[in-house]
């Protein structure tokens, strides 16, 4: 089955965006990976149609699309996979989703994910977990999960995710796929339902780096609606040259710690070996403050979604209790609509703010997040892109980390700076451990999304395990 | 560290009704976490300044012209209860 | 010096709405809701909708800064937007972005009529933030069963304003109430008659105790009554042996009372931290470029007003106090005699409308200046004048129309001196009385005399003309 946008516009050439959607949806149905909380079959359909009759314009006319369900599609239930927002229905589509809808892609469904961005499994989804597709016993990552599995499994060949610390990259990783997060303030954020506003971006999912880099190319760009958006003009498909001669590769010695797999490690240095053999030069760097970043991250992006959640009192929309005052209605709705872990997150994300406590945690925490930027200015000084593995271990079984949140935290542990510093990073695949897919970060500075994208493209031209697939899929 | 009395104050702030289940099932995990947290503590960040946002803008307005809003319908649309165009909430008291 | 035998303290937040802005503060929702249905002027943004961003309304921050500057306060070079978090129906996102550190404009005052002379006012802060939705309850907000919400009002400019709290009693915020109005109307950036437009939270100690903050003010009347009532009930409080606690209290207008509103909630931990999806302003050098353009306020009019047109000061400061009076008088000033023109609109005129509850809207500056013409020419007399005046605000038409139906033309001087005469041969015993030294004697006559023309003459003549005629 056709999987990139070069492929599939051949197909949808030949015969018709109709018949490549209803074979994604076929598919789709069949699936026990539980990729997917809304499948948009109708309007899919529908809109296939009308692509089919007003001639394929656009650069994804046709092409099917996933979106994670904490991004607003108007007249498309949207539920952050939380009891809290069923049958929420948005009146307004996310910025994105214009993007794509004026670029002709179709929206095939809604995403499942970790609930309201949460997580690094896709475990505390309100509609159950998703599965890997290269091994169903195991998480395909989180938070956007969903997404990712869409794409490796074949439901979806494009999807979009939202990374907050790690929610693409991470299961970009997992499932063997191709997963960006750009600098912050380059996607705008308009219609993205918040987690923690000052960290997170979307991200989009391919399974090569082009088809990356071309919705991208779609998605990206200044949106007034939104105050952090930035007004950068970029061609990101440009930057897709088969030539690292010269690029200065930054080894950051911090991201091979000691939780690191080892099958994780000898995957991304020698994919670094492969990069030198191409003309590149690598530099071991310090970033010292990294052992910080983990806790710093998490203080900050709890604290914000206590804040961003608080709207989430069942009056305007979603889930709605037996009536009692209002002070009492209110926390009975979010005790009965919310999950543990996001309840957790805001009760420890409420004392981190609260008075007394808010110089120990947020403040502190805040600071260290300059103290993390500047790591990564510093790092850049000598080198325009730094490498990691994306995760430290190969995807873990369903259940063996959900009962323990230091753990889970620690997967983390090689994302969450690259949200701090407000970096972008790309995710590709560069090997395998007992058969599950290893991903590798390329990091760049603010705005270097062209280094980034390049080097991965030529990683990617010059190897193959971008273009394995999981059996059966 | 988090007592149960610490634990209901701030359920109170967050506005979610803790059953004394939850309280003794979550209080060890918050303390475990804030545990972690102490890490902290260790940074030394004399004569930092806090990031309060990561990029360098500033000054981003709109001008005072309207815009569409949405109609009374769309507004409503997902309220669970509304009564003459008003949205419907429990009694304050 | 006043005495302040309560001890009592009183400081003002006054919440100015921008509704002159053509819209909201963070989003383009147009701000002319008030005659629409509920719910109606709204947008994800406004309604707090997941994924919805705030965008900063430009002219909002200019009108802050000409309030700023208009308080005389320092106005910020940089200044940040807060999230302040707490639970209301009324808040959809339940937080609200409001200033805290940094706010736009602070370190001002405002001089006021205090209990003993000149009262120079504080100014803690003037800062931008959004209003609330608006809640309405079926009866009183303790018995009603239920709260709709109402969310057009949601995210209007504000920009709150908060005294020190130099007031000593109700009356000397009532005055610093009417002040800070008449200023922020100067600067023609909200209008204050419609409805929601100014809104105060009182705070309020007495014997250097707690205090307790009143909210749901919508009125200086109010205002004034709100603290009448709290220095009784806290002194009630004291008087039975009791503590004053640190409370929010709800005031009740119709029955003019003060509720209060605790529930669980403590102190309040709002949980202040800088919006993150709102960059902060940079803003050096947009003052002086505002404040060249501010338009002449109060207290620089009075003092114009005084030298310009030779008025007292009385005058001056009755007739600035509000703007579209001061605007009127200068008008009417501008085809008639200054000094009768302030006469004529701030001792008659306003007394006309203070009565009848209107504002200044409901004459107009010709018919003053038709009147004002008929009394230089003594064509009228200031009776007939004040006639005038009634006439028009109770039943409308023109002065001309009036003093020919009314036949308020003074009459011509030897009708005077017929009645003059008749009036003379009619009361003899007047007549002896007053050539007998009895000077009140000739009161008597004048009456006849205005009783035979109707009223229409003038008293001062008749008495000349009387005066003629006895010898």
């Amino acid at each position: 089955m056709a999987t990139t946008i070069n492929e599939l516009r051949e197909r949808i050439y030949a015969d018709s965006s109709e018949e490549i959607v209803t074979e994604y949806l076929e598919k789709i149905e069949k699936s026990k990976l539980n990729a997917f909380i809304t499948v948009s079959k109708e309007n899919a359909l529908l809109r296939a149609r009308e692509i089919d009759s007003q001639g394929h314009e656009g650069p994804l006319a046709g092409i099917p699309i996933a979106i994670k369900d904490n991004i607003s599609t108007k007249g498309i239930q949207t539920t952050c996979a939380s009891k809290i927002l069923t049958g929420y229905i948005p009146p307004y589509d996310a910025h994105v989703i214009e993007k794509l809808k004026a670029a002709g892609a179709i929206i095939i469904g809604k995403a499942n994910m970790d609930e309201f961005a949460m997580g690094s499994s896709t475990e505390t989804s309100f509609y159950g977990p998703t599965l890997n597709p290269w091994d169903t016993d195991r998480v395909p990552g989180g938070s956007s999960g969903g997404s990712a599995a869409a794409v490796a499994g074949g439901e979806a060949p494009l999807a979009l995710g939202s990374d907050t610390g790690g929610s693409v990259r991470c299961p970009a990783s997992f499932c063997g796929v191709v997963g960006l997060k750009p600098t912050y303030g380059v996607i705008s954020r308009y219609g993205l339902i918040s987690y923690a506003n000052s960290l997170e971006q979307i991200g989009p999912f391919g399974s090569c780096v082009r088809d990356v880099a071309t919705i991208f190319d779609v998605i990206a760009g200044h949106d007034p609606r939104d105050s952090t958006s930035v007004n950068r003009e970029a061609n990101y498909s440009l930057a897709l040259k088969n030539d690292v001669k010269g690029m200065k590769i930054g080894i950051p010695q911090e991201y091979f710690g000691e939780g690191t797999d080892k099958d994780v490690e000898k995957s991304v240095r020698d994919a670094i070996n492969t990069l030198e053999e191409f003309g590149a030069t690598t530099i071991d760097v310090k970033m010292p403050n990294t052992k910080y970043a983990l806790s710093a991250y998490y203080v900050i992006a709890m604290s914000e979604a206590s804040s961003n959640l608080a709207r989430f009192d069942g009056m305007r929309y979603g889930l709605r209790v037996e009536d009692s005052d209002w002070h009492t209605t209110f926390s009975q709705v979010r005790a009965a609509g919310f999950g543990d872990e996001v309840k957790r997150r805001i009760l420890l994300g409420t004392y981190a703010l609260s008075a007394g406590y808010h110089d120990k945690y947020y403040l502190k925490a805040l600071k260290i997040r300059t103290l993390i930027k500047q790591d990564f200015e510093k790092a850049f000084a000598n080198v325009d892109v730094l490498i990691a593995p994306t995760m430290p271990y190969p995807a873990f079984k369903i259940g063996e980390k959900i009962d323990d949140p230091i753990s889970l935290f620690l997967a983390d542990v090689d994302t969450v700076p690259v949200n701090l510093a407000g970096v972008p990073s790309i995710s590709v695949p560069c090997g395998f451990s007992n058969g599950l897919p290893i991903g590798m970060q390329v990091i760049g500075k603010h705005f270097d999304e062209a280094a980034i994208l390049r080097t991965a493209y030529t990683f990617e031209e010059n190897t193959d395990f971008h273009t394995k697939q999981p059996e059966g899929y | 560290m988090i007592g149960k009395k610490d634990l209901e104050h701030i359920g109170w702030l967050a506005r979610i009704e803790l059953s004394e289940d939850d309280k003794e099932k979550y209080a060890p995990k918050l303390n475990c976490v804030l545990d972690y947290f102490s890490e902290l503590d260790k940074a030394d960040t004399e004569g930092v300044e806090p990031a309060y946002h990561i990029l360098p803008m500033s000054n981003v307005f709109r001008e005072d012209i309207p815009t569409a809003s949405l109609s009374q319908e769309e507004a409503l649309s997902n309220a669970p209860k509304n009564q003459d165009g008003f949205i419907k909430a429990p009694r304050m008291m | 010096m006043y005495d302040n035998p309560d001890g009592v303290m009183i400081g003002l937040e006054v919440h100015v709405q921008l509704n002159k802005l053509k819209t909201k503060v963070f989003c383009g929702c147009s701000t002319d809701y008030h005659n629409d249905p509920p719910n109606s002027h709204v947008c994800p943004v406004c309604l707090g909708l997941p994924g919805s961003l705030p965008v900063i309304n430009k002219k909002a921050v200019e009108a802050a800064i000409k309030i700023g500057l208009a308080l005389n306060c320092k106005v910020e070079e940089h200044t940040q937007f807060y999230r302040k978090n707490y639970y209301y129906p009324d808040l959809p996102k339940g937080f609200q972005i409001t200033q805290y550190d940094f706010p736009i404009s602070s370190g001002g005052y405002i001089t006021i009529e205090g209990e003993d002379g000149e009262l120079k006012v504080g100014i803690t802060r003037a800062h931008m933030e959004e209003d609330p939705g608006r809640l309405v309850h079926e009866g009183t907000i303790d018995k009603s069963k239920y709260t709709l919400i109402d969310y057009n009002r949601s995210g209007m400019a504000l920009i709150e304003i908060v005294s020190d709290p130099d007031m000593r009693s109700p009356k000397e915020a009532r005055r610093y109430l009417d002040k800070l109005r008449n200023i922020v109307e100067y600067l023609d950036i909200f209008d204050g008659d419609l409805e929601g437009a100014l809104r105060v939270d009182a705070n309020i100690s007495i014997m250097g105790g707690q205090r307790a903050e009143i909210k749901n003010i919508s009125s200086h009347k109010g205002a004034e009554r709100a603290l009448l009532f709290e220095i009784i009930r806290q002194k009630n409080v004291l008087r039975r042996g009791g503590v004053v606690v640190q409370e929010t209290r709800h005031f009740d207008e119709a029955r003019e009372i003060t509720i209060s509103m605790r529930s669980k909630e403590e102190a309040h931990d709002y949980r202040y931290f800088p919006e993150p999806d709102l960059v902060p302003l940079k803003i050096s050098g947009w003052a002086p470029a505002i404040k060249a353009t501010l338009p002449e306020l109060p207290d620089a009019r009075r003092m114009r007003f005084v030298e310009q047109y030779g008025i007292t000061d009385d005058h001056a400061k009755a007739l600035t106090s509000e703007l579209k009076l001061a605007i009127f008088y200068e008008d009417v000033a501008k085809k008639a005699d200054p000094k009768m023109a302030a006469v004529w609109v701030c001792d008659v005129l306003k007394g006309e409308l203070n009565y009848r509850d209107l504002t200044v809207d409901a004459f107009k500056k010709e018919h003053m200046h038709t009147i004002i013409e008929l009394l230089v020419s003594k064509k009228i007399t200031e009776e007939s004048a004040v006639d005038i005046i009634r006439t028009l605000l109770d039943k409308g038409g023109l002065p001309d129309e009036i003093v020919k139906e009314k036949g308020l033309l003074k009459v011509e001087g030897d009708i005077v001196a017929t009645a003059a005469e008749e009036a003379i041969q009619e009361n003899p015993q007047a007549v002896a009385d007053y050539r007998a030294g009895k000077e009140k004697a000739l009161n008597s006559l004048v009456g006849a005399v205005m009783k035979k023309t109707k009223g229409r003459a003038d008293a001062r003549t008749a008495r000349e003309v009387l005066l003629e005629k006895l010898g």
